[in-house]
């Protein structure tokens, strides 16, 4: 009953009747076995498994890095996947020697993930800048080097070929001998895979986002059923309508990030979003995913929260929809406001106008791909020196994702002074139930939480708010 | 010089244990472990599981043919679990099945009762408890008691230190293939080949002959693999024994992080006593070390800290004892430093609240106590060849400390959202295995007729570089091009009764090794030259980049021509060499001896600025001045040095380990434990390595790299703690590493009372 899926990998054509939920890791590995990509962590959060897949996006082939250990293989139907065998030819290609020339690999095991997230960054920009060549890299963990060699290799890299200034068509890439040549032909080869099998039509759906939270908590009852990928529901964009802005759930971290209309009201939003994940999980996670997954901590939704969002749920059984607040979608620990044939297709929430601030905050035990120990937004409208609407959300600090209604609430009609800071962290402090877990005890979450309020105050407010008395 | 190996990793070529092509057949093992820390198994059904398709067998210690024990210093470690469990993940049974899904599906289908018994998981309690892997250990020098009337300034405190998770990526395992007559191979991913090889022998009760244990690299180890590789191995020998077919285990990670041992949490208390100039007077510390539930490596460990409890200073009043308190946790093990960075550790907390109390800069107390040449170590080694002062005024000139520390200064006053720190961190490790009998390697050289050598030796390569350095040693004994050269895997059969690749050791021990067995056959082929050439006088003969010279003068004879001459006339083109350190003993009845060949100095400056308002923080730059005598591979050593500092940081500050009351790892997965990753690194590491050091003791008088300078993380601790006192210089910090975010803010937050709601 499973479709075929079929796509490139390296310079071969596959087509395949595997499970679509299974990890693309453990295809490379156990089916071609290509050893070069390695298993380390399982959930994603070392790199080591690192692929590129390419897709076309307006006719040309677009590269990105998922971590293939939690990437299921569904979703590589009708697009180019590289392997480190990929990108091997007989001498060492650029990437390669500069990590050679640096020392900067020591046991090998997490080395060919960071040749292809370097590898990826070199093919995906157009200008090579040290600071996003790391940023590129900032998902592979390396055990061994202390990082140290590895950014000097990445400098060395880019220096050479900024030195060079050839462009990174596919054309000058291949001359340079980044990537292989048969990358000039795999823009013809996908056009001419058939991806248009859907994997639709199971009776007892599981959807399946980027699979980058299930692939980690039930990898092996999700093979048992049948899966729906909802990255074919063509539900991945970011539009404006009239006064709202539209965001498809099968949208993805990266695209949400780098989209010139979230960038157009949010003007810092790109960076603060730095802080979630890391660029392969930005790579395949997406919006509804982090919604649905309900978790208290979910960076997406405590944003979306703050950003007073609705949702749009259909039913893929009657095809009925409805619209929902999205603090309303939680009513406890991971359950929702939701039947299971239900599918969360849109988020949308009113475009910000007016004097309008917006700040996220997310502390976690190591700053960057954690998961918070305590994190919030908050978007405040003033008029005429007065708040006119104001919502706040915190994460890791209740059941579900929490929306701080009594102390948005209060925010309202409020001038913006230390006192009204200092009166919104007791009602804050009202509102919440921390408890005490890996990610921190319940009285440093409390802590925290001030603190990061404190936060939005001193980031959004600098010359109403004396950094004095809040410190 | 061009490191090969690395050209296979970055290509993704490198075979590790997981990526070899395995024998048609073979089995998976999957270990069914204890699911609680401590209690009596009451009944164990295994046959639902058992009767599952595709499930071979369950192996329990009833399948073990010898003796259920793998204990290496101290007999107390069952293989699987007989009547007792000592710790969650305590191994129980082996389930071998076609195929690993089928072995996770019968795992949920083995029907076991515990009968649960009391956990402990703290080392005071479990001391209190009379809990102990064995006697208390106590070193010491003059007498404390007595120098403590004449101390001006005496404190007291207690030190609490972290455990750290190995997190080698690639996790243990070991591919094991029945041989003829009996015996078995095993491919296994250990840094102790015979450590695996003598506890097979003991558990599978054939000698050890018919056990070889081959190993050709290790995706790190850090210590996780000395003594731990060894049970998955021996379990895969089992069950292949046993079935008569090639048996792979390899944990996942999940069960890796439950399952194995991790770097020592200690508890200590100390007191130290100094008279009015700053010279410390006296110190006394106790460590309580969190051995887990078996002894494992902790003795030696312990030991490690003993020895390195003061440092790089020179104390001369001085007791240490050491406490290994058995705890119902995984057995912790051998970690980068083996003990030393605890025992480090307390005297820097000593000297932080000593400076704290007497109102001066720590690095004064640092700089006026540092050893100097001829003074005695605590335990009775006269220091010699001392650099701990060259190498503080080298950093001090190099990186002009001075004015970073008025810098520092003045960014606090004039900053309210961040603080900065600063700290001082000068490292004493010394050199050898503090157990003498380990000090022993050899070396397989053979020189093939086409002029190609192959070197075995007992060292493992885990990305330390140390195939690298035997590479470049015998390269250069025999003066031929390093691309002759190939080291091969370790193999207990071209090796025996090989040390654990340890200590940092590898390189000094098997360097050595393959440089005398390179001599014996370069002396052979001057014999050869000579007569070809005819000369009498083979002492006049030099080979030198593959050409042969006589008296200085270049001959036509060249390396390729020589080695073909040397087969016809029928002389010995191999070598097996030996080598034990000299001049090493230690007296286990009065803690007194010359456990080490040398030691290894260097001091580090660390800045770090933390966020006041949120308590976060970053390491800004290491700077260090690192003795390392002359280094045989810059790059290898550099980057020993780099990865080694950060690894350190990471143990103080982020990687935090949970664990419940009830013996559960909170911090069980990459999501939960977090090592540093590229932006919780330093934005500057710079490290230069002392000038004109030479060792004797090191092949090509290099200095071993691999631990020392892990122990410069202790130096980012207190540059934390400086930035936590610049905020307020009045807190009170209690000294528990690792100093993470939550740590910081609730330090600085301590007196903050608005946080309790209203209960109103």
């Amino acid at each position: 009953m499973i479709e075929q899926i079929s796509f490139i990998l390296n310079k071969e054509v596959i087509s395949t009747g595997i499970n679509p939920a299974l990890p693309l890791l453990d295809f490379i590995r156990k089916e071609m076995h290509l050893y070069g990509t390695k298993e380390v962590c399982k959930e994603g959060d070392c790199g080591a498994c690192s692929v590129m897949v390419g897709e076309l996006k307006d006719g040309e082939v677009v590269y990105k890095t998922v971590t293939s250990c939690i990437y299921p293989i569904g979703n590589v139907n009708g697009k180019h996947v590289v392997t480190i065998e990929g990108l091997n030819s007989g001498d060492l290609i650029p990437q390669q020697e500069a990590f050679v020339e640096e020392g900067a690999s020591q046991c090998g095991f997490c080395t060919p993930g960071f040749i292809i997230s370097t590898t990826n960054y070199l093919v995906n920009n157009k200008t090579y800048r040290l600071e996003d060549g790391i940023n590129s890299i900032a998902g592979n963990i390396c055990r061994c080097t202390g990082y140290s060699s590895i950014s000097r290799a990445i400098e060395n890299l880019i220096n050479k070929l900024n030195e060079k200034s050839e462009g990174n068509s596919v054309k000058s890439l291949i001359a340079q001998n980044v990537i292989p040549k048969y990358f000039a032909n795999i823009q013809t080869q996908l056009r001419e895979i058939n991806s248009s099998g859907t994997l639709n039509g199971f009776d007892q759906k599981v959807f399946v986002g980027g699979g980058s939270d299930l692939l980690v908590q039930m990898p092996d009852r999700l093979l048992e059923k049948n899966i729906s990928l909802v990255s074919k529901e063509h539900i991945n964009f970011i539009e404006e309508e009239d006064d709202k802005i539209i965001v498809g759930a099968g949208t993805t971290f990266e695209e949400f990030k780098n989209s010139s209309i979230i960038k157009k009201y949010f003007p810092k939003i790109n960076n603060q979003l730095n802080l979630v994940a890391s660029l392969p999980i930005r790579n395949m996670a997406t919006i509804g995913g982090n919604i649905v997954n309900a978790s208290p901590i979910g960076d997406f939704t405590i944003i979306l929260l703050a950003l007073n969002s609705n949702i749009e749920l259909r039913s893929s059984v009657t095809g009925i929809s409805r619209e929902l607040s999205l603090s309303d979608f939680y009513l406890g620990y991971k359950k929702l406001n939701k039947q299971p044939d239900e599918l969360v297709e849109k988020i949308w929430f009113v475009k910000p106008g007016g004097e309008f601030y917006f700040n996220f905050e997310k502390v976690s035990k190591r700053t960057f791909l954690d998961i918070a120990s305590v994190n919030t937004a908050i978007y405040i409208n003033i008029e005429n020196e007065i708040v006119k609407y104001c919502f706040v959300s915190a994460g890791g600090v209740a059941p579900v994702p929490k929306y701080l209604e009594q102390s948005s609430e209060f925010l309202r009609g409020k001038k913006i002074t230390l006192e009204t800071v200092f009166d919104t962290l007791k009602i804050v402090q009202n509102e919440i139930s921390p408890i005490s877990d890996v990610r921190g005890s319940a009285e440093y979450k409390r802590l925290l939480l001030s603190q990061l309020i404190k936060a939005h105050f001193i980031e959004l407010f600098p010359g109403k708010i004396s950094l004095e008395a809040l410190i | 010089m061009k490191n090969e190996d690395l050209i296979k990793h970055v290509k993704g070529e490198s075979k590790f244990l997981d990526d070899l092509i395995i024998p048609g057949g073979t089995l998976h093992a999957l270990i069914f472990d204890s699911v609680i820390a401590h209690g009596k198994i009451k009944k164990l059904n295994l046959e639902k599981a058992k009767s599952l398709k595709g499930i071979v067998d369950i192996l329990t210690f009833r399948d073990i043919p010898g003796k259920n024990q793998i204990g290496n210093i101290i007999a107390d470690e069952s293989l699987l679990a007989e009547n007792e469990v000592h710790y969650v993940g305590e191994p129980i049974a082996i389930i071998v099945a076609d195929t690993l899904e089928t072995a996770k599906r019968a795992k949920a289908l083995i029907d076991i009762e515990f009968e649960e018994l009391p956990v402990i998981t703290d080392p005071r309690e479990a001391y209190k408890s009379g809990s102990l892997i064995t006697e208390p250990v106590t070193f010491s020098m003059g007498d404390v008691d007595d120098a403590w009337a004449n101390c001006d300034l005496i404190f007291e405190d207690q030190v609490d230190i972290g455990g750290q998770e190995h997190l080698y990526l690639e996790t243990q395992g070991a591919l094991s293939q029945p041989v003829e007559g009996g015996g078995v191979k095993i491919i296994s991913s250990t840094q102790g080949p015979t450590a695996v090889q003598r506890a097979a022998s003991k558990v599978l009760n054939i000698p050890m002959h018919k056990i070889e244990v081959d190993v050709l690299r290790l995706g790190g180890g850090f210590g996780g693999k000395e003594d731990q590789a060894t049970p998955w191995a021996v379990m895969s020998a089992l069950a292949a024994l046993k079935l008569n077919i090639p048996v792979k285990l390899i944990l996942n990670r999940p069960d890796d992080l439950r399952m194995t041992g991790k770097r020592h949490p200690y508890s200590a208390d100390f007191k130290i006593g100094l008279d009015s100039n700053g010279k410390i007077i006296a110190y006394e510390v106790v460590f309580y070390q969190n051995a887990g539930a078996v002894a494992d490596l902790s003795t030696a460990v312990l030991e490690r800290t003993l020895f390195h409890a003061t440092n790089s200073y020179f104390i001369p009043n001085v007791k240490a004892t050491g406490i290994s308190c058995k705890t119902n946790l995984p057995p912790n093990t051998a970690f980068r430093g083996f003990g030393g960075p605890q025992g480090m550790f307390v005297i820097e907390a000593a000297l932080y609240k000593a400076a704290r109390k007497l109102g001066v800069p720590k690095y004064e107390l640092q700089e006026k106590n540092l050893i100097h040449e001829n003074d005695v170590f605590y335990y009775g080694q006269l220091a010699k060849n001392v650099n701990s002062v060259k190498c503080w005024n080298s950093a001090f000139e190099k990186y002009s400390i001075h004015k970073n520390i008025e810098e520092v200064k003045k960014f606090n006053e004039e900053n309210i959202l961040y603080k900065k720190g600063i700290a001082l961190m000068p490292i004493c490790f010394g050199i050898s295995f503090t157990s003498s009998f380990l000090n022993q390697a050899s070396a397989l050289v053979h020189v093939y007729t086409d002029g190609s050598i192959g070197v075995s030796t007992a060292a493992v390569e885990m990305g330390q570089g140390v195939n690298q350095k035997i590479k470049i040693a015998t390269a250069e004994t025999f003066s031929v091009n390093i691309s002759r050269i190939k080291i091969e895997s370790t193999n207990t059969t071209r090796i025996a009764n090989t040390s654990p690749t340890a200590a940092s050791t590898g390189a000094d021990l098997n360097g050595n090794a393959a440089i005398l067995a390179s001599k014996n056959i370069l002396d052979r082929l001057k014999k050869v030259a000579a007569k070809e050439l005819g000369f009498n006088d083979a002492g006049l003969i030099q080979i030198k980049n593959e050409i042969v010279f006589y008296k200085s003068e270049k001959t036509k004879l060249k390396w390729e021509e020589l080695i073909w001459k040397a087969y016809f006339n029928r002389i010995n083109l191999s070598s097996h060499a030996y080598y034990a350190t000299p001049d090493i003993y230690f007296n286990r009845t009065k803690n007194q001896g010359h456990p080490f060949a040398y030691h290894v100095f260097g001091t580090a400056v660390i800045q770090s600025k933390i966020d006041c308002l949120r308590g976060t923080y970053e390491i800004e730059y290491v700077k260090a001045v690192h003795d390392l005598g002359k280094s045989i591979d810059y790059k290898v050593d550099l980057g020993q040095a780099e990865g080694g500092i950060v690894q350190g940081i990471g143990w103080l500050t982020v990687e935090e380990l949970v664990q419940s009351r009830d013996g559960n790892l909170k911090s069980n997965s990459l999501s939960t434990y977090k090592i540093p990753d590229i932006y919780s690194a330093p934005q500057k590491i710079e490290v230069h390595f002392l000038e004109n050091s030479e060792n004797d003791y090191g092949p090509l008088k290099s200095k071993a790299i691999g631990e020392p300078p892990l122990m410069y993380g202790i130096g980012a601790y207190f540059s934390i703690l400086d930035a936590m006192n610049a905020f307020n210089k009045n807190i009170d910090i209690k000294i528990s590493a690792p100093v993470t975010p939550e740590k910081v803010l609730t330090t600085l937050y301590k007196s903050s009372k608005q946080l309790i709601p209203n209960e109103s």
